[in-house]
């Protein structure tokens, strides 16, 4: 019982974890429609920037996020810039090819980084990484308690954000409806083009803590994509709470299938979620049907 | 039989004859080594196109097809220690049942959710046979050379004929989808399916007699592939590169024809084999992904679709 209590408790902690990485996922798949299988490969790729800024000058990992974050912004514009040029405007079978081109784009990140770091993991120093707190026989990581209350931050901002701001009600409404916003004056691309890009800086904070919680390696973002289109799926296009409640449910499923049956079925867990939620509610535990 | 199909007969038969030939001429066998993974992905990328490129549903799930035809193969030797035949035969049923179970599964998804769903499939399939004992668990299984029947000399060779004879089965069976009303019930469907429901064109079933077929196809090449490296382990034979090689192969070479997937998967395979041998297999990756990115950027029908262009400039400036 006390096995199954651990569970619950490192599961919700890890869910936490698991929308932060989603959340970009959420804005760009969920809100933009964009079939982006290299999420995950640009969240690995964050997760490098900040292995790199720690070692080579000893920032805090949680800093070096934020430093690169700016970076991960333009990045952000001008992915989506491309991917709208050669897709979106020539409409037609944008889906297939997208997928397609995102894929290639997921590979070659990949790639890269084998290239420049090697196929080793990869950690960070920092005084929270390695270090537990105990509450009787309970252990709980510092880096779990660290990547869940920074979660926790950016999951109330991103919501904020897309609730009050102009910039945020406008991304809401390209979602909702193009040609209206069309007709109110505003540009649907630049919309589009700036929410990419908030859904990519946000990769900057999430790649940190992916390498807070856990060493990364380069192939690591196969995993990745099962788990943030399982959440972003689950949670229903597009919703930013939902997007916690589901990545929450993931961690827990996660943590007491792990603590039953052991390590080897992890990784199908979120797969296997994702397929259930596919084929028996499509629209996610929070969606409507459009 | 029209013109077409007679040629076609020839060549396949011609085609046949030169593999028949190789192994009896060619006493080396890194040849048959490199060819049999080409041949491999011809069948690979060939069968994609029956549900990727006629229908449109972007199948993400090639490994895991693959995969299951390895794993079917595994599980007949160590039973029952059937033959080659057999193995390849019951990993083609086994295939047309998951394509059915992958069609049932996803009759209310299209675009991006399908593909996802077949990401999905293989990774969960791939974790299942990982935890099974039986076939060797996550460390692989040994597997025994086939016994090499005449007039075959080695048993790659035997292999590469093999795998000759799925080229052409799977070449023959998607043309012959390509000019029949299957087809054009999937070409129909791929635009629009609202439309082509309406129009009475059975989309239900066509798809999942795709999904069956497709399946079936891309089970039947993966089988030979255990006793071809005398080992087999889940996580290189459901290896998410399988999936993306072969999407990769029938969006370069077109998928509009049944020729394009072929050329695609010679075109690539040969380089991916070149590479690999002379490089890394990392910058095979790498390159991998840029015709990949490439290709659908600039070339978006593929290579087929720029010949079709060059002609049709061409008889424009005639006329």
């Amino acid at each position: 019982m006390d096995l199954l209590l651990d569970a619950v408790v490192i599961g919700v902690l890890l869910g936490c974890f698991y929308a932060a990485v989603s959340l970009g996922l959420s804005v760009a798949f969920g809100l933009l429609d964009v079939p982006h299988v290299a999420h995950p490969a640009f969240l690995v790729l964050a997760a490098y920037a900040v292995h790199f800024l720690n070692e080579n000058y000893g920032i805090d990992p949680l800093v070096a996020g934020l430093l690169i974050t700016p970076l991960f912004f333009l990045f952000g514009l001008a992915a989506y810039r491309i991917y709208y040029e050669t897709f979106e405007k020539r409409g037609s079978d944008a889906g297939v090819r997208g997928i397609a081109f995102f894929f290639g784009i997921a590979f070659i990140v990949e790639v890269l980084i084998i290239l420049q770091f090697g196929v080793d993991q990869r950690s960070v120093t920092a005084p929270y990484v390695g270090q537990a707190w105990r509450i009787g026989d309970m252990r709980i990581p510092f880096r779990l308690l660290v990547a869940f209350a920074v979660a926790g931050a950016l999951t109330i901002l991103l919501t904020l954000y897309l609730s009050r701001t102009f910039m945020g009600r406008a991304i809401r409404a390209v979602a909702q409806d193009q040609e209206a916003l069309r007709l109110m004056g505003a540009n649907p691309v630049w919309i589009k083009q700036w929410a990419f890009g908030i859904a990519t800086a946000v990769l900057g904070i999430a790649g940190a803590l992916l390498i807070i919680v856990a060493p990364v390696e380069p192939t690591l973002d196969r995993t990745y994509i099962g788990r943030t289109f399982c959440v972003v799926v689950m949670a229903g296009l597009g919703s930013m709470t939902g997007t916690l409640v589901a990545a929450i449910i993931l961690g827990v499923a996660e943590t007491i299938v792990l603590t039953l049956f052991g390590a080897s079925w992890a990784p199908a867990i979120s797969f296997a979620m994702l397929l259930g939620v596919l084929a028996v509610r499509p629209q996610g535990l929070f969606g409507r049907l459009s | 039989m029209n013109r077409s199909g007679i040629r076609f007969w020839i060549g396949a038969t011609l085609f046949l004859a030169a593999a028949l030939l190789m192994t009896q001429v060619i006493g080396n066998q890194y040849p048959f080594f490199a060819c049999y993974v080409i041949l491999q992905f011809i069948v690979l990328a060939v069968a994609w196109s029956i549900l990727g490129g006629y229908a449109g549903y972007v199948n993400f799930g090639t490994s895991a097809f693959f995969g299951v035809g390895v794993y079917t193969a595994v599980f007949l030797f160590k039973a029952v220690g059937a033959p080659l035949a057999v193995q390849i035969a019951a990993a083609a049923v086994v295939g047309a049942l998951m394509g059915f179970a992958l069609g049932l599964l996803t009759l209310r998804m299209q675009g991006i959710f399908f593909s996802i769903a077949t990401i999905a499939l293989t990774i969960v399939i791939e974790t299942s046979i990982t935890n099974w004992r039986y076939v060797g668990g996550a460390a692989g299984i040994q597997m025994q050379r086939p016994v090499v029947m005449e007039p075959f000399n080695h048993y790659v060779q035997m292999l590469f004929f093999v795998q000759a004879l799925l080229v052409v089965l799977a070449v023959a069976i998607s043309r012959y989808i390509q000019n029949s009303w299957i087809g054009r019930g999937l070409q129909a469907l791929k635009d629009d399916e609202l439309a082509a429901e309406c129009t009475g064109v059975p989309t239900l079933r066509l798809k999942l007699l795709a999904c069956v077929i497709s399946g079936a196809l891309m089970c039947a090449a993966g089988a030979p592939a255990a006793m071809y490296l005398q080992y087999a382990d889940p996580s290189s034979a459901f290896n998410l590169n399988y999936s993306v090689s072969v999407l990769a192969m029938s969006l370069i070479g077109g998928t509009a024809h049944w020729a394009g997937p072929v050329v695609g998967a010679i075109l690539l395979g040969t380089t991916q084999q070149l590479l690999t041998v002379t490089i890394s297999s990392e910058v095979n990756v790498l390159v991998l992904g840029v015709m990949l990115v490439l290709f659908v950027v600039a070339a978006p029908e593929g290579i087929i679709g720029l010949i079709r262009r060059v002609r049709r400039n061409r008889n424009e400036g005639e006329g």
